[in-house]
């Protein structure tokens, strides 16, 4: 394990980005989101981004071909997948869990070559908690720990120290180009500050949620509860949720006219919209409260019931804090989960 | 607040007891201190009614719903909402007959970060509409502000500026659309960027054109309309001052063509559906001081 | 892009109503004036059709200046369509202005169908304004650059 101070962090990055473009958490025009680091840009650590760091893999546009039209020919163009190497600093647990959730659904059968490229050009440096970021924070609930995150590199800001641990090949390799930044120790004083971390999480507002009853098991006893009929009420029928969620991965795919030719992309859609899903015959979720309530039974009922259990939601809160009508994840679990089945 | 948030209370469960109403909008608690959730209440769960310095959200588009459905909604109106109330009825959104408005006073409303944007400038006190009003001495005293004081700041900069500030801004917009759902001018069964055949998407943050165009057109779309209620600024998750983009609109409109607050007057012509022979030219614009 | 020395050759499009301006184009053309090649026509019913979206979405496909032509206020052929369209594209220009975009790009003029001559001499004097402009960079997409 290596440590060095925090004062030194901007050595730190210069170096990384030396070899990579490095994306960790600045704060821009009042908010913090993951952006490309700059000498003099304001790395902010310790706030949760407003979007996850899922961009980088999977981002909110992307294009998949060109059309190009000239008198009666028609070129196809496919981009070149992405080959530059980037690193991605300061994933907080949750988020690094939601990475091995989008890898279930775009490396399965079959496999999304774009997703795919991006993964393996990135180098992920996860940040484990020493304390719940902020109230919201339900990541115990899905048995995530806080304060060891998965990732290529772990590390930890305890005091004015900055722990690096590397877990694989990749990670090593990007350790092995900022040694002499650092120096060696045993992390002896972590212990005990993760222990604090993960006591503290228990306490957490939302950390007794109770997931019993969201698995395969009672999936028609979810679908048919009567109580989303009173819990969608107030949604608006915006993306807040899904645009800010570290899991959400429905994308839709558009044409472009561009004057000269098409430009085919796809860009992230929302469960929460009128035309998601929509075909000539239509829609088939035409209601609100049906959009609302397949928001969370894919979460937690769907994705579990096909992916071993693991739930899609990886308990961030970003949409806890994000909802403009709080009418979030936490809600509907402490409304629907915990009964006696 | 506390006595009047006890009368209104009060008052609503004694109307739905009555049978007056059939049903009550107002707000419920959530999961933690500061969150509020617009709701729906009948006899069987109006114990969960609450009206307190959180109930931020302005409850006059559900009434577009919600006045559609049997018998007559009380709807707990704040003094700002009943200005956008106003302005819907006079759209002929909201069936007058269907609601039985209820004014509440308000000293100002909190978000988990304090006082809300919206309550720093606050508009006043009077309701633009109600059939009753429960509020009382604390409740009418208006804090002084200058609301366009940072509209005109901006506009004393170099256009360098102001456009490296708006896309500061406007680069951070994810395309939620939350400004656009929670918005009370915002009625239209179909949206022009949910149209597929507009060439416009509402859902893709493709590049800065897209962004700039969808905030443009959004403000220009309710100009003339919006009272300047604030929900698009308050939803809004990633913090974008958009109340500015509405409030450029609101002072230049009252600089050119006289002073106007949408949803004051039901009868009112806005700006926008109205014109006069001498009315400026669009070179006014172009002659403005830099 | 930027080795190559290429002459700007600006795009303008102006929109003219049918009864007034694009008579007045129309005039222009068989009198012989002349009006530089870069302006592009797009016939309107009148001037008070044009959504401000069809000016974003006219810089949006390259064009580097928008000219709105009407006929002259209180003689709109529908009587008062081009007073909606002064109080909409003063609006307009003010907020485009706001976001930094030069406010010169974009104009609005009153052509009657009998003023040929002064078709032609808005078109020239915008041209030469959008020319010394440059290319639109602030609002334009980059999806749509060949």
């Amino acid at each position: 394990m290596l440590k060095l101070k925090t004062a030194n962090a901007d050595a730190l990055y210069s170096r990384i980005s030396d070899s990579a473009k490095l994306y960790l958490p600045v704060k821009r025009a009042g908010q913090v989101n993951y952006d490309l680091w700059e000498s003099g840009c304001e790395v902010t650590l310790g706030e949760m981004t407003v979007k996850s760091p899922k961009d980088l893999f999977f981002p909110q546009s992307e294009d998949l071909m060109a059309f190009r039209v000239s008198g009666k020919s028609i070129e196809i163009e496919n981009p070149e997948l992405p080959t530059e190497p980037f690193v991605l600093f300061g994933v907080r647990a949750c988020d690094a869990r939601s990475f091995d959730v989008l890898d279930r659904v775009f490396l399965s059968d079959p496999v999304d070559s774009y997703y795919e490229a991006r993964r393996n050009c990135g180098t992920v440096v996860s940040l484990g908690c020493l304390e719940p970021l902020r109230e919201t924070c339900f990541c115990s609930v899905f048995g995530i720990d806080l304060a060891e995150p998965e990732g290529d590199v772990q590390a930890w800001v305890l005091g004015d120290e900055m722990y690096l641990s590397a877990k694989t090949e990749k990670g090593e390799k990007l350790l092995a180009a900022v040694k002499d930044l650092c120096e060696e120790t045993d992390g002896a004083p972590l212990a005990a500050a993760k222990d604090e971390a993960r006591a503290k999480m228990a306490k957490n507002p939302l950390a007794d949620l109770d997931l019993t009853g969201f698995d395969g098991e009672h999936m028609m006893e979810k679908f048919n509860a009567p109580e989303w009929k009173d819990l969608y009420q107030a949604c608006l029928g915006c993306g807040t949720c899904t645009f800010v969620c570290p899991t959400c991965q429905c994308y839709d795919i558009r044409d472009f006219d561009t004057g000269h030719g098409i430009q085919r992309y796809r860009c992230w859609d929302s469960c929460m919209y009128s035309d998601f899903t929509m075909m000539a015959a239509g829609t088939n979720r035409k209601t609100q409260m049906e959009r609302f309530r397949q928001r969370f039974m894919h979460k937690l009922v769907y994705f579990p019931a096909n992916n071993e259990g693991m739930y899609s939601c990886v308990g961030c809160g970003r949409c806890v804090s994000k909802c403009p009508m709080h009418l979030h994840i936490a809600k509907v679990i402490r409304t629907l989960g915990g009964k006696k089945q | 607040m506390q006595a009047v948030a006890e009368k209104v209370i009060a008052r609503a469960k004694e109307l739905l007891a009555s049978g007056e109403v059939q049903r009550v909008l107002g707000w419920e608690k959530g999961e933690f201190d500061y969150e509020r959730t617009p709701a729906l209440f009948e006899q069987g769960n109006i114990d969960k009614l609450v009206y307190d310095k959180f109930c931020a959200a302005n409850l006059s588009k559900k009434l577009v719903e919600v006045s559609k459905l049997e018998g007559k909604t009380l709807a707990l109106i704040k003094p700002c909402d009943s200005l956008s109330l106003n302005q819907l009825l006079c759209e002929h959104r909201v069936k007058r007959e269907n609601i039985y408005v209820l004014g509440v006073g308000c000293k100002g409303m909190e978000g988990k970060d304090g006082l809300c944007m919206k309550c720093e400038f606050c508009k006043g006190k009077n309701f633009a509409i109600s059939d009753e009003v429960i509020d009382d001495e604390s409740c009418r005293e208006v804090p002084q502000s200058d609301r366009f004081a940072a509209v005109r700041e901006l506009e004393e900069k170099t256009p360098e500026e102001r456009y490296a500030f708006w896309r500061s801004e406007l680069s951070k917009c994810i395309r939620c659309n939350a400004c656009r759902n929670v918005c009370p001018a915002c009625t239209c069964i179909k949206c022009v960027f949910d149209n597929p055949d507009s060439g416009v998407a509402a859902k893709a943050n493709v590049d800065t054109f897209e962004e700039n165009q969808f905030h443009i057109i959004r403000a220009f779309h309710v100009a003339g309309r919006c009272t300047d209620c604030g929900e698009c600024s308050r939803v809004c998750p990633q913090g974008i001052p958009l109340h500015l983009l509405n409030r450029k609109f609101i002072k230049d409109m009252d600089t050119l063509y006289g002073d106007y607050q949408a949803g004051e007057d039901a009868e009112a012509r806005h700006p926008l559906i109205n014109f006069t022979k001498a009315d400026a030219e669009p070179s006014v614009v172009l002659n403005r001081g830099e | 892009m930027q080795s190559t020395v290429k002459e700007f050759k600006p795009l303008i499009v102006a929109f003219c109503c049918n009864w007034c301006s694009y008579a007045g184009a129309d005039l222009a053309g068989s009198s012989r004036l002349s009006y530089p090649a870069d302006v592009k026509i797009i016939r309107v019913p009148c001037s008070c059709r044009v959504n401000p979206l069809f000016i974003l979405r006219a810089f949006q496909r390259g064009a580097d200046g928008v000219i709105l032509c009407g006929c002259h206020p209180g003689d709109c052929h529908y009587t008062s369509g081009n007073y909606y369209a002064r109080r909409r594209m003063t609006l307009l220009f003010s907020m485009l202005d706001y976001l930094g975009v030069d406010r010169r790009r974009v104009r609005v003029e009153w052509v009657s169908a009998a003023e040929g001559a002064r078709f032609a001499s808005v078109m020239n004097d915008f041209a030469a304004t959008i020319h010394e402009l440059g290319e639109n960079v602030k609002l334009e997409d980059l999806r749509c650059k060949q």
